[in-house]
């Protein structure tokens, strides 16, 4: 937690969700059987696809919990004590795109709700290619140093 | 129940041409068509494109193989045409392809070629002897496993209720099998877009299942089975009226349904003069060749887990609100250091 002018527990809250999102969102797709990661010892629960389904939803809850308390503290009294760094300010809406559509994808899934396929596809790729550009911008930030969303003013 | 019960409430292949011609608009709107006046007996506050059920009346298959026939013609321009030689794929040893290329004449089980086929057994109960035919393909699940966890949106349930399998977005990676609770969808290699990714590392071609003649459905025609069967075991219609056609069959008969309350619900109800638990107990199981047990809603719990997180920000702003995470810290501190002065304008 470098010179971040919030809590860290509020960061490693953050940290810890978005790190179990990404592990759970890589292993939507079929690959743990494929390259043996259930034979790993501890691990065999990654090949069980509604499992790692849950766990995503668990994380994602925890993110979304996350990103309720921190906008309501920004917009009650931190925005005029902070600013966004502009690598932060990216992943702030890259993030955001990543909720609306993570929340449509679990809106579609509950029973009785049938949306447009067309839709469901592209809430799915919006999805995928969000959570790349947020890999993408958060390995942009550790390399150029200081890698806090925001500072103080 | 015989013929009448077939078009009483619901479509059978005669009523559904009737109704055609009655709504005289058939092919003009396909989907207002299943909800024609005259033999769908007009449920009111049904859309006309609510999802579609099909009842199977086992108690008149007689196992003739007709619908299977009719299915692989209909949809055979859908069947895969694999490119030889496969791609090598790593790690060899766990992605092996997976080819029925060179056996499409199979019948006897689901594959990539063959979306239904017909379990016939013969099981004793109620003091007589039953012989039972019973035609397998998808289930059409109301909230189909399959289509929720792919992840790339490949499988996905329509609005008329079938889920159909998108050759054209399918990685072959063959999770809608894993969790379809009968193990349908079947995969062959060789074909699709993981050709064009990376073959070696992900993904191991399409994967196929009856998707009930999506196509014919569209142009304002039932599915190719239930045309060409010359029992009129299926009829289809809306969820609604097809409920309770099937639960009418079942008293009537004093018999036993499938699929109702199956995985939540599903768009396919057998109904059988001969308990399931006997039928599940005599067919032949295995790949390809699905079971007839009970099942629990296998979504269920994650219905739960998304419930969740769509009430968690309004839990989050709630703490908000609350002051909880408000203090900011001044340089040099820690999440433990005491309150700043920054915290306490923060406040």
């Amino acid at each position: 937690m470098r010179a971040r002018p919030y809590s860290s527990w509020i960061s490693r809250l953050f940290v810890v969700s978005v790190a179990g999102l990404a592990v759970t969102g890589l292993l939507q797709m079929p690959l743990a059987e494929r390259y043996a990661l259930t034979e790993v010892p501890g691990l065999a629960w990654t090949g069980d696809f509604f499992l790692v389904h849950r766990l995503h939803s668990y994380f994602a809850a925890l993110l979304l919990f996350t990103a309720g308390l921190a906008a309501t503290n920004w917009l009650r009294a931190w925005r005029d004590r902070l600013a966004l760094t502009p690598l932060g300010a990216a992943r702030v809406v890259i993030l955001g795109g990543l909720m609306v559509s993570g929340g449509l994808r679990m809106y579609r899934n509950l029973p009785s709700v049938t949306l447009e396929p067309a839709l469901v596809v592209t809430i799915e790729w919006v999805h995928l290619g969000l959570a790349v550009a947020l890999g993408g911008a958060a390995l942009a930030a550790l390399l150029r140093g200081p890698s806090a969303y925001a500072r103080l003013r | 129940m015989k013929k009448s019960g077939a078009t009483q409430s619901g479509l059978s292949r005669r009523g559904f041409l009737k109704a055609l011609a009655v709504g005289g608009a058939g092919l003009a709107a396909p989907s207002l068509a299943l909800a024609a006046p005259g033999e769908a007996s007009a449920t009111p506050g049904v859309a006309a494109d609510a999802e579609l059920v099909t009842v199977l009346d086992l108690s008149r298959c007689i196992g003739c193989g007709a619908c299977v026939e009719a299915c692989r013609e209909a949809n055979e321009e859908k069947f895969p045409e694999p490119t030889k030689p496969f791609p090598a794929m790593s790690p060899a040893r766990r992605a092996k392809p997976e080819d029925w290329s060179g056996r499409r004449d199979i019948d006897d089980r689901l594959t990539p070629y063959n979306w239904l086929y017909i379990q016939s057994v013969r099981v004793r109960h109620g003091g007589a002897d039953h012989t039972v035919h019973i035609p397998r393909r998808c289930m059409h699940c109301v909230n189909p496993p399959c289509a929720n966890l792919c992840p790339f949106g490949a499988a996905n349930k329509q609005t008329n209720g079938l889920t159909l399998i998108n050759d054209s977005l399918c990685l072959g990676g063959a999770k809608c099998r894993t969790v379809c609770p009968w193990h349908v969808p079947q995969r062959q290699s060789g074909v699709g877009l993981y050709l064009h990714l990376m073959p070696r590392f992900a993904g191991n071609g399409v994967m196929y299942k009856c998707d009930r003649c999506h196509q014919r459905l569209d142009r304002g025609e039932v599915p190719a089975c239930i045309e060409q069967c010359p029992e009129e075991v299926q009829t289809i219609g809306p969820r609604r009226e097809m409920i309770a056609k099937a639960r009418e069959l079942a008293e009537s008969m004093n018999g036993f349904m499938y699929g109702l309350d199956e995985n939540g619900g599903t768009n396919t109800i057998y109904v059988s003069p001969v308990p399931f638990e006997l039928l599940d107990a005599a067919i032949e199981q295995g790949r390809g060749r699905p079971h007839l047990k009970g099942v629990a809603d296998v979504m269920a719990e994650e219905n739960s887990a998304a419930t969740a997180a769509l009430l968690a920000p309004v839990a989050g702003i709630a703490a908000g609100f609350l002051g909880i995470g408000a203090r900011l810290l001044g340089p040099g501190e820690d999440g433990h250091a005491t309150q700043s002065k920054e915290g306490d304008d923060a406040r």
